[in-house]
């Protein structure tokens, strides 16, 4: 065992890297679903942006404009489940699973000519990090403030909390949601270029390997508050990379317990949060998952 | 004409078809762990798959399913594959033996090949390659090439073909670089190319300067070329990925085998075996050695791969004692196959534990 080799500065930096994929997903997710929309699309609108942007940073050799190229396929993917589930009224869970199994495909197909290339690097970096690493935790900031504090956050929470009462006080339900699934597209499409842009520097097909889905419990695991969906995204990606490091330090601790590690912690998380049952409930967008239609 | 009469009879049995289905072209499907894109081990399968389409045109039809999981699910699809009238079907991972066994008690008209396994029926085979030849040859390799004396090793499954393939590299390492150490990590998982890549960052973080992998993406490669260090392939040639990292290769040729295969299923004469073929035939080859590495070193690994292929030299020579310090092979003694085969322990001078 030689934990000397483990430095803190640089493994705290590795892990914020890990964990800016899940944790930019999980936000834009977390605004869907505070407007009472449930989008299971997030791994298939994840790889969609991680194959979107990587193919216009190649093309244009700037990864600011692969990050938006990331940003844009994710939003123009979500506006499939979009225009499926609020206008043509569609099951949400089903059009959510179908739109993974679609991203999927489609990133592959796009991907056919960019497997094997290198992105170009994005050279800026600020304390050894990366300026994606401080805009995931700004957004953070960001999405906290709006949702808490401003009158667009109370629209966006009124639709979710109460579609129909929101609707009778004039607010275009169907128009706010939708602006609100191609924000979480978009910014699921930042975490997938953030995978094939920085964390892994390249394209391969299903290479986000079940993210989305994790960006999806952390938003249940937050219960659906910003500050606790940067603590579970830390939590998530860096017990993964404690485990790695640990591991390659020779720590004499079995793998199993190592690996098993992140799902104890949830287990536990999850208890805590859970003490106060009201108080959990009380968070969970009253009308998540539900249809709403003008005329009803 | 036997397989003419078997396969009516299975069609007729599953009420699926009528006999028209004989005259139908042989059926060959695959089942793949990863995606056929992520140009390693899942890569090299398709390639072995395009191949007998190539040999035999329209005499066969090939089909696959990619990115299966290991579990309940590969039993889902290779129910559905051998239903829908498949004659052979090639399973390219541990991890479905136990589906492909189960699968394969329900359609005996059927012939399953599974890779890397050792579960046998009389229709079901098992193959693999003797990858432990080409990691013999990197692990000379490396033991020259570090500079920190760390060799970082990014490992999938504790199953016996990677633990062979760390005692094989850390063996021809230590050969020729006594301060050798690996660090080992376990990531279980196949293919994840984020968690491939947090490995490698892990690792090199910690002082490796030598990077070798047993998962199948290329993102460690990726890794090792950003952060400007050497690595190998695996399972193919990650060249394009680590233009000035990689140093080699172990590639893994199927398409001979699966060629030869296929014909026995034409022709009526396959039967259940297993076959375990290394650098000899070419199912195990090695990328062009870059020049990065000292001609010297260079000859000497061509060497090695030489003598191994022509019988001179076992990768497993005597003597060698377990981890633990007790005796496993005497002066000049070789490994069998069958602790090969098995093998669950590491070799003297590996630190750390193998998981269960």
């Amino acid at each position: 065992m030689d934990l000397s080799a483990i430095n803190p500065i640089v493994l705290f930096a590795s892990l914020m890297v890990a964990s800016t994929p899940i944790l930019l997903a999980a936000l834009g997710e977390l605004v869907v679903e505070k407007t009472g929309v449930l989008n299971l699309g997030v791994e298939g609108m994840m790889i969609t942006g991680a194959i979107c942007g990587f193919a216009v940073a190649i093309e244009t050799g700037s990864p600011a404009l692969g990050f938006l190229g990331g940003a844009l396929g994710g939003a123009v993917l979500s506006l499939i489940f979009a225009f499926l589930t609020q206008v043509l009224l569609s099951n949400q869970v089903a059009t959510g699973l179908a739109l993974t199994l679609f991203g999927l495909g489609l990133s592959a197909l796009i991907g056919q000519g960019y497997i094997g290339q290198r992105p170009p690097s994005s050279g800026d970096l600020v304390l050894g990090l990366d300026l994606m690493v401080f805009l995931g935790i700004g957004l953070v900031a960001l999405i906290w403030w709006a949702l808490r504090a401003t009158r667009l956050g109370l629209i966006l929470r009124a639709v979710g909390e109460n579609h129909d009462a929101a609707h009778a006080l004039g607010y275009k339900v169907v128009r706010i949601r939708i602006a609100a699934i191609a924000f979480g597209g978009a910014c699921a499409g930042l975490g997938g270029a953030y995978l094939s842009l920085i964390r892994v520097p390249q394209w391969t097909e299903g290479m986000t390997a079940g993210a989305g889905w994790i960006a999806l419990a952390l938003v249940v695991f937050a219960s659906w508050k910003p500050w606790r969906v940067l603590l579970g995204a830390y939590l998530f990606g860096g017990i993964t990379v404690l485990q790695l490091n640990l591991q390659a330090a020779g720590v004499k601790i079995p793998v199993e317990y190592l690996s098993m590690s992140r799902y104890l912690i949830t287990i536990l998380v999850l208890v805590l949060i859970s003490v106060d049952r009201t108080r959990a409930t009380l968070n969970a967008p009253a009308m998540l998952g539900r249809k709403f239609h003008a005329s009803s | 004409m036997k397989i003419k009469t078997m396969l009516t009879t299975a069609a007729a049995a599953l009420g699926l078809a009528t006999a028209a289905m004989a005259e139908d072209p042989t059926k060959v499907g695959f089942i793949y762990v990863g995606p056929v894109g992520d140009y390693g081990w899942s890569y090299e399968h398709n390639e072995g798959r395009l191949a007998i389409e190539e040999e035999f045109g329209d005499a066969v039809e090939t089909t696959f399913v990619e990115s299966v999981p290991e579990g309940a699910d590969a039993e889902r699809v290779l129910t559905q594959m051998a239903l829908s009238g498949h004659d052979l079907i090639f399973t390219t991972s541990f991890g479905f033996m136990d589906a492909t066994m189960n699968v394969a008690s329900k359609f005996p008209n059927v012939r399953f090949e599974h890779a890397t396994g050792y579960k046998r029926a009389d229709n079901v085979s098992t193959y693999s390659a003797r990858f432990y030849e080409g990691r013999a040859v990197i692990g000379h390799i490396a033991g020259h090439m570090t500079e920190t004396n760390k060799v970082g090793y990014i490992a999938s499954y504790p199953i016996p073909e990677v633990i062979r393939g760390i005692n094989a590299a850390y063996l021809h390492a230590k050969k020729v670089n006594p301060d050798v150490e690996f660090n080992v990590v376990w990531v279980y998982t196949w293919f994840d190319p984020a968690k491939e890549a947090d490995a490698a960052t892990a690792l090199i973080e910690q002082g490796a300067d030598v990077i070798m992998q047993h998962t199948d993406s290329t993102a460690p490669m990726t890794i090792a070329e950003e952060k400007g260090i050497v690595a190998f392939g695996q399972a193919s040639d990650m060249g394009n990925f680590g233009p000035n990292a990689q140093l080699t290769a172990i590639i893994d040729n199927w398409a001979p085998y699966y060629i030869d295969r296929v014909r026995a299923v034409k022709d009526g004469t396959w039967e259940s075996a297993d076959t375990w073929d290394g650098i000899a035939p070419g199912m195990v080859e090695l990328a062009p050695i870059s020049d990065r590495v000292p001609a010297d070193v260079k000859a000497e690994a061509e060497a090695m791969a030489a003598a191994i292929a022509a019988g001179e030299y076992h990768p497993f020579t005597g003597p060698i004692n377990r981890q633990d310090g007790t005796p496993w092979l005497a002066e000049g003694e070789v490994a069998d196959d069958g602790t090969l085969a098995g093998m669950d322990f590491y070799i003297e001078g590996l630190t750390g534990e193998i998981p269960n």
